[in-house]
């Protein structure tokens, strides 16, 4: 895949809705009192939804992709499964999403965040924070390395468990495809349980957040890999731009 | 439509500890990144234009200040220009970023930018739009991240003819996107909910 040499500034698709949980879905009780009741007011994308932030691979240290080692004390590691997360950044048309910041944060592997409101009893490791970042390759790649979280309970009906997963923030290169979402992991029997998961109202797209165990990529005797797409808008089609009549 | 194409993936709750991810520093993760929480500052030297403050907070629909959201801000510079390599309008002030990332403070909920007033930008077709900030604001409770906008009070004019505020079909729902001043601070409360909940935008 050839670099662009300019960007592209047109307008996105609509976002489909359908496609993504709607706000007010009671089964996860937190949105009942954060859900907006009305209706979204539409407009065509400005300058200001078409331009977005971006972040250059400078930016980036040796170990900001690596959670295994990026809060440990030297010599050490986190505890663990060890597992590679990757995959490509997309759009709608199925073209890589290149020079994207990608970040991400996870419990350890108890099912302990570090963060001082998280009370769960599971120990905390010393050598692991939990949060990473990257940026997208001109392929749309990116990788990192880290262990799986653990699932854990939270206070929402009587005995409910997060299956484990893996939050992420993505930006695209405009406004409008700014994502944040979560990643879980093929077979775990907690995806069909979970009301945060259940608040998409489409298998297919419930499906498409499971990352796939990645024999291909993963390193004899060392680390796991898993296979993660993530797919951003698309920019509307550009088909007869200059030809239409009036402005 | 017939084309098969990809679906954009579904978003998910950013939770109640986004701050691990996206603001390390706040979180607690002292050194993480350089010590720097991304987005923190977007004024980055002897920037052009009017500083101003922009705080506010996120309120539910019981009418209480969440404590654990994130926003994020975008905005032109004072000439109107958006500091990204999709602007094909010229080249913005390289001392300002344009985006900005805070969280809400977690004990209080307030919320504050440190920023510049924004040039106004065109709308499609040649108009311009009054000066605004697009917002995003992620929290535990909300599914897919919220769009609004913030115009400013001292632009009645401009905000008067805005071509998106005028999407808005009851003019006092209007009044939610308009920050109010007061000396250098402009003040923009966010209501998910209720009798003053704020315009929510499908961009």
């Amino acid at each position: 895949m050839t670099q662009t040499a300019k960007p592209e500034t047109g307008a996105f698709s609509p976002r489909d809705l359908d496609h993504q949980p709607p706000a007010f879905t009671p089964g996860y009780k937190t949105s009942i009192l954060r859900s907006p009741q009305r209706n979204l007011v539409s407009f065509e994308n400005t300058v200001s939804e078409i331009t977005g932030p971006t972040f250059g691979h400078q930016m980036l240290g040796e170990l900001d992709n690596d959670l295994i080692l990026n809060y440990a004390a030297p010599g050490e590691s986190a505890i663990g499964e060890r597992l590679i997360v990757h995959g490509r950044v997309l759009d709608e048309q199925g073209r890589p999403v290149p020079n994207v910041l990608v970040e991400f944060w996870q419990a350890n592997a108890g099912g302990r965040y570090r963060h001082k409101k998280d009370a769960y009893l599971a120990a905390l490791d010393p050598n692991f924070g939990g949060c990473g970042r990257t940026i997208s390759a001109e392929d749309g790649s990116y990788n990192f390395r880290t262990v799986k979280p653990g699932p854990y309970p939270w206070p929402n009906g009587a005995n409910d468990w997060r299956p484990a997963h893996i939050h992420f923030s993505v930006f695209g290169h405009g406004f409008a495809q700014r994502l944040i979402t979560q990643m879980y992991f093929e077979g775990d029997p907690h995806i069909a349980l979970c009301p945060i998961v259940q608040t998409i109202p489409d298998e297919t797209a419930i499906d498409a957040l499971v990352a796939r165990l990645d024999m291909d990529n993963t390193i004899p005797m060392d680390i796991r890999a898993y296979r993660f797409d993530i797919v951003l808008r698309g920019r509307r089609s550009t088909l007869f731009e200059n030809r239409l009549e009036g402005n | 439509m017939s084309a098969e194409y990809l679906k954009e993936s579904a978003s998910q709750t950013a939770g109640p500890y986004v701050h691990i991810g996206c603001v390390p520093s706040f979180a607690g993760l002292t050194g993480m990144y350089g010590g720097n929480d991304l987005g923190d500052t977007m004024i980055t030297g002897d920037v052009k234009g009017e500083r101003i403050t922009i705080e506010g907070y996120v309120f539910d629909g019981s009418g209480a200040p969440a404590k654990d959201a994130l926003l994020e801000i975008w905005q032109a510079d004072a000439a109107g220009l958006y500091n990204a390599p999709t602007e094909t309008r010229g080249q913005a002030d390289p001392n300002f970023t344009g985006w900005g990332r805070q969280p809400t403070d977690g004990d209080t909920g307030r919320y504050r930018f440190e920023t510049i007033k924004p040039g106004a930008v065109p709308y499609p077709g040649g108009q311009m739009q009054a000066p605004h900030c697009v917002v995003w604001i992620v929290a535990r409770g909300i599914n897919l991240g919220l769009n609004t906008r913030i115009y400013f009070d001292d632009e009645a004019d401009a905000n008067a003819s805005d071509p998106v505020l005028n999407k808005v079909e009851l003019s006092a729902r209007r009044d939610t996107l308009v920050a109010k001043k007061s000396g250098n601070t402009y003040t923009f409360n966010i209501h998910l909910q209720g009798e003053h909940e704020t315009v929510f935008f499908d961009i």
